[in-house]
This record gives C-alpha cells, sequence and structure tokens, in this order.
C-alpha cells in the first residue's frame, strides 16, 4: 500500500470511530438537560448560604441587668442545646455564662472604675474569632470556622485531646468528663446530647442560623443584644457599633474576637 | 507403632477441636432478623414507604447517614432529594427517628444479628420516657471518673 492512500484510510477510519462518541455526548448532553428542567437530581441539596460573612454580637451589659434578662439567655441556651449542669467548676460544661469584669476584661481592670460597671454581670461565650486558635490547634479538624464566620464543632471528630481548651483564651470550650445525661434534668429531644470524652462549646445556633432564625440568647435577650453580619455595614451590629464606644475581650492576642460589648450603656456614655 | 498411635491420637483430638463450633451450633436455626415497624409514627402513615426505597435503605443507610452528618454538621445543608423528588430533613433525630422510634426492636435487631456495634444512640435520639437520665453503655473507660 502506498503511504498515502494508508494515510488517508487511517484518517477515515479515525473520524469515522469518533462520530458515535460525539453523536453519543450531544445525546445525552440533551437528554439530561430535558430531565433537569422536570426533575433535579436526587442527594443533598446545597442550601448553605456560601457568601462570606462574620456574624457577630454586640452585647449591651446595662441594658441586659436593667431588663434582668441573663438568667433567661443562659437557661434558654442550657435548655435547647442539652447542656448537663454538673455543679463543679472542674467538670463544668459553659456555652454561655456570667462573668464580673475583672473575668471578663481582665486587662482593662482598673481599681478607679466605677463599682457598677465592676459588679455588672457580662454575657460571656464563644468569641467566634476572626483567627480562632482552636482551630488552628485541632488535630482532626474537628471544629473548624464556617464561611459565615462560625467557629463550629463536629462531635462525631473530637478526639477529646483538649488542645482547643488550652489554645482557647476565653476558657469558652468545655471537656464532657461524664456521660452528658448523667446531668441533664430534662433532655431537649430536638437536639443531640454529646457523650463522654468530647469538647463542646456555643455554635452561634448555626443550626437555627441555616434555618434563617437568630440564636436563641439573642431571642431572649429583648434587645439588650443585637445579632448580625459584622461585614456588612448597613447591618444592625455594624450600625450599633458606629455610634457607641465598645470593648472586646483581649484583643491585642489577635485572635480577632466578634463579640463587641457596650460597656456604659451606648451613644450618650460613649 | 506408638509414634503412630500418639500422632493418630493427636490428629484426632486436634480434628475435635476444629469441630467444636460446628458441634455446638449443630442444627441451630438462626432467623433472619425479626425487624418491627409497629411505631405510632409509622402506623399513622397513609403511605408506609421510608425515604428511598427498601433495598437501598437496607443496604446503604449507613452510606446515607455518613452523608447527611457530613452536610448538616460541617457543610450547613439540611435539605435531602429523594430519588421520588421529594425533599427531607437530613436529621437523624427528627427525620429517621422521629418514624423509627423503636431503637430496640428495629436498629438493634440487625446490628445484633450482624454484631455491628454502633454509638449512634449516646447523642442521638432514644429517650426512655420513664427513665430520661437512662445512660447508654459506653464501654470501660477508666480516663474518666463515673458520678458518684
Amino acid at each position: 500500500m502506498e503511504r498515502r492512500t494508508f494515510l488517508k484510510a487511517a484518517a477515515a477510519v479515525g473520524a469515522t470511530s469518533l462520530l458515535p462518541v460525539s453523536a453519543m455526548a450531544v445525546s445525552s448532553a440533551m437528554a439530561s438537560s430535558g430531565e433537569d428542567a422536570q426533575r433535579e437530581e436526587p442527594g443533598v441539596v446545597d442550601t448553605y448560604d456560601a457568601t462570606p460573612k462574620q456574624w457577630g454580637f454586640v452585647i449591651d451589659a446595662k441594658k441586659i441587668e436593667e431588663l434582668g434578662v441573663m438568667d433567661d439567655m443562659i437557661g434558654a441556651c442550657n435548655h435547647a442545646h442539652n447542656i448537663p449542669q454538673t455543679g463543679d467548676p472542674k467538670t463544668e460544661v459553659k456555652w454561655i455564662w456570667a462573668e464580673p469584669f475583672e473575668n471578663t476584661f481582665a486587662d482593662m481592670e482598673s481599681e478607679y472604675m466605677d463599682e457598677e460597671t465592676l459588679d455588672r454581670a457580662y454575657p460571656v461565650l464563644c468569641n467566634h474569632c476572626d483567627n480562632p486558635p482552636c482551630v488552628r490547634v485541632c488535630p482532626t479538624k474537628a471544629t473548624f470556622k464556617r464561611s459565615d464566620g462560625i467557629v463550629m464543632m463536629d462531635p462525631h471528630r473530637c478526639i477529646g485531646c483538649r488542645f482547643c481548651m488550652g489554645g482557647c483564651p476565653y476558657g469558652a470550650r468545655s471537656l464532657n468528663f461524664f456521660d452528658p445525661r448523667l446531668y441533664l434534668d430534662e433532655i431537649n429531644p430536638d437536639y443531640p446530647t454529646r457523650t463522654k470524652g468530647v469538647v463542646e462549646k456555643c455554635t452561634l445556633c448555626a443550626e437555627r442560623i441555616d434555618k434563617g432564625e437568630i440564636p436563641l440568647c439573642v431571642e431572649a435577650s429583648k434587645g439588650a443584644v443585637l445579632f448580625g453580619d459584622l461585614n456588612d455595614p448597613d447591618s444592625e451590629v455594624s450600625r450599633a457599633l458606629k455610634e457607641a464606644f465598645f470593648i472586646r475581650r483581649r484583643v491585642s492576642l489577635g485572635t480577632g474576637p466578634n463579640m463587641y460589648y457596650i460597656v456604659s450603656g451606648g451613644a450618650e456614655n460613649a | 507403632m506408638t509414634k503412630k498411635w500418639t500422632i493418630g491420637i493427636f490428629v484426632v483430638i486436634l480434628i475435635g477441636i476444629f469441630a467444636i463450633p460446628f458441634l455446638v451450633n449443630a442444627g441451630r436455626v438462626d432467623g433472619d432478623p425479626d425487624v418491627s415497624l409497629d411505631t405510632p409514627q409509622i402506623n399513622a402513615l397513609e403511605v408506609k414507604e421510608c425515604i428511598e426505597p427498601t433495598d437501598y435503605m437496607r443496604e446503604s443507610h449507613m452510606v446515607l447517614l455518613d452523608e447527611w452528618r457530613n452536610s448538616v454538621v460541617r457543610d450547613g445543608n439540611y435539605e435531602y432529594r429523594s430519588q421520588s423528588g421529594q425533599i427531607y430533613e437530613m436529621s437523624l433525630d427528627e427525620t429517621c427517628l422521629g418514624c423509627h422510634s423503636n431503637q430496640a426492636d428495629f436498629c438493634d435487631k440487625c446490628h445484633e444479628y450482624s454484631s455491628v456495634d454502633l454509638y449512634c444512640w449516646q447523642c442521638h435520639g432514644t429517650i426512655d420516657e420513664e427513665n430520661p437520665n437512662a445512660v447508654i453503655e459506653n464501654g470501660d473507660d477508666v480516663l474518666f471518673t463515673e458520678k458518684a
């Protein structure tokens, strides 16, 4: 056979062998687009709003005191999230709790500060930091930062090493030393309990936020705590921060806490 | 002669040892696990069907649950579209155990039969109405002291 005819024949064979493949690809693409119009693929539906956000709180401690809602805020969280009450500071599990000024803002305390501010109870919880040390030290990625800023905990992956408890400068993480069901008077069946040997913390009510609701403690605070996206300049929290002087806990450590405290009642005292 | 006898005796003993499991279980009939669907929630359903076909659930519920777990906890997605196109909330506590509220007669039956040891219930579902704080057995754990 001549070289020229061989090449021609080879090209012809090659072209015909490609034809059915491309034809199939076109027809299957058409078929699937037709099906898509009628019914979507089974499986997990992607409903998570992945636009970058940073949820944060603006906490007005004076207003909390005036309204007397601190116990409601803590109680609502404890009940909804099945947080065991061990009654012992060494083994207690805390998501949100109250501390006086000297514990909340240790580096700002002064003997000349007015007693009202010093003695007032401040709600403290996970700060859902910009740069969370707990996430950095976790060896199993059981704790991680979501794109909306929530520092989330996956108890399924937690091995109870407690590095995160050492890493967190706010003491916002607690280990379950016991089966938590031992220390629950009433179990909320809609939320799982944890198990012995895992660390837990405030999740900013991620399960509520994902359904478009606000965190429980914010709801129970009757307006003394504001919740919103700090990245959005028009959000309630951003506007509140423009109007008042605020402090955050242990900013010098560089964790970028997202819980803002208005200490003395807002704009008029700023 | 003696050597042959010794070997013979030990061969018989060896065969005897290996035959023990067969002898012990000879004549025993283990039926398929008897799974109960008799819960108030399932009885109230008009069409008694799970979110996916029974065969699929029987074979692959663990794959499904693993996917659900990761989707909800890590990705923040809560909705699942079944093969029939229906949308379900991905929640072990509400969607699965909402109907299958009889752990002992449903989940445990097959898992015991196939010797699968699960610890889902240490955290999820199954709250004994009469004894809500009943502790689910957690194995031995010397690191942590029990409640005094």
